[in-house]
């Protein structure tokens, strides 16, 4: 009796495992073809009256303005994003855990997207007091990058931690059902209109070749869409 | 009573794991050190990191500090050095090792990440940290 429950109970996991790998499949075939990527983000239903007609439209979460200054002591705000794709993490130039691997796999994100003006990188330093304009400017130095494609953004420390806490929350609320966290070595990618689309954990290679697939998937939306 | 012979069984049975984990850890230990203390900074393969952290492979300074190295583990290190004709200048913090382990550690370095250098001895690690700078 008990046997036999548990054979039925390993087709049963068996078949389970079956159906979810062939969705699994499916998930991916299609989405290779013409996929889009995710918002992140808690999201608001607005009521707008058009021509007498109620329409409900909906606000996505989106990364506020900001002001920080970066390697070149520029100035750095939502305007430098304008219009672009942008990908964004959090770092500080003393850190000897992930930050090391992070800028290695942000590198690459750079080298593969160096020659085209609608992508940016927004590094933040979570230790602004100490990485000021002279280290940041020492690190991209060494680091051999052009201000302007990669900013190394330092300012004041509220400010960038309330700025990290909007890409946090978004990606976190997203990963809630897995019971999974936001790693804070997490890459973000963010569209055109300030929309998270997509979070990496930046001190892994694979996460990385990702992000670097899917920032075309950004570019191409934007002709599509009619401002 | 009962309570003390499931301590000894417990105690009995972490020694002998640790026992086991010894003998098969051994041979790895460089590997694992180095996957522990080093790797995040230098990075897997030892390119590390463009101008701001300098390579471990194939590396001049391995050979021409060859010396100075346990100390540098045990304590860090920090003002310009020159790596392969190139200038880096960034803090290294020093990790607290003993002297077997970080023998098997730069054994590892030395022979690996395409380096091809002598190993060391533990009598030699010994003595070299015994002389090392006094620290900052
Ligand atoms: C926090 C990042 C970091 C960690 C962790 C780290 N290093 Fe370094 N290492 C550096 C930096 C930065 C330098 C250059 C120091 C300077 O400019 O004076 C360096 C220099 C060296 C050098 C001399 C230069 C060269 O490349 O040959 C050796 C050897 C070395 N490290 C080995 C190690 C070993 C072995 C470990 C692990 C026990 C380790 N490092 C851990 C950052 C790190």
């Amino acid at each position: 009796m008990s046997k036999r429950n548990n054979i039925s109970l390993k087709t049963g996991l068996a078949a389970g495992f079956l159906a979810l790998a062939s969705t699994a499949f499916y998930g991916c075939d299609s989405g290779s073809k013409s996929k889009t990527l995710p918002i992140y983000g808690e999201r608001e239903p607005v009521e707008r009256v058009v021509n007498g007609e109620t329409v409900i439209d909906t606000i996505y979460h989106h990364i506020p303005d900001f002001a920080f200054v970066d390697q070149d002591s520029q100035l750095v705000t939502q305007e430098t994003v304008a219009g672009k794709v942008y990908v964004s993490d959090f770092f500080f130039t003393s850190c000897p855990t992930i930050c090391p691997k992070m800028k290695s796999q942000m590198l690459r994100v750079y080298e593969a997207y160096k020659d085209n003006p609608n992508v940016v990188l927004l590094s933040h330093s979570i230790d602004p007091e100490h990485d000021t304009v002279a280290v940041l400017k020492d690190y991209a130095d060494r680091l051999g990058i052009e201000t302007s494609k990669w900013h190394m953004l330092t300012g004041d420390m509220d400010s960038i931690y309330k700025i990290a806490e909007q890409y946090l929350a978004a990606a976190r609320v997203d990963e809630g059902a897995e019971g999974g966290f936001s790693h804070s070595g997490d890459f973000y990618l963010i569209d055109q209109q300030r929309r998270i689309r997509g979070h990496y954990n930046g001190t892994l290679e694979e996460d990385v070749d990702r992000l670097i697939k899917d920032i075309p998937l950004l570019l191409s939306q934007k002709e599509h869409e009619t401002k | 009573m009962r309570q003390n012979k499931l301590v000894m069984v417990a105690m009995a049975g972490f020694a002998l794991t640790t026992l086991t984990q010894c003998f098969t850890k051994k041979k790895d230990e460089g590997k694992r050190l180095y996957e522990q203390h080093c790797q995040s900074c230098h990075m897997d393969d030892g390119s590390g990191l463009k101008g701001l952290i300098p390579p471990l492979a194939n590396a001049d300074y391995l050979q021409t500090h060859r010396d100075a190295l346990p100390c540098i583990i045990r304590h860090g290190m920090d003002g310009s050095i020159i790596v392969n004709g190139v200038e880096y200048n960034k803090e290294m913090p020093g990790v607290d090792l003993r002297a077997d382990h970080i023998t098997n550690l730069l054994n590892y370095i030395q022979t690996n990440f395409g380096n091809d250098n002598p190993r060391y001895t533990l009598t030699e690690v010994q003595e070299l940290l015994e002389s090392c700078p006094p620290e900052r």
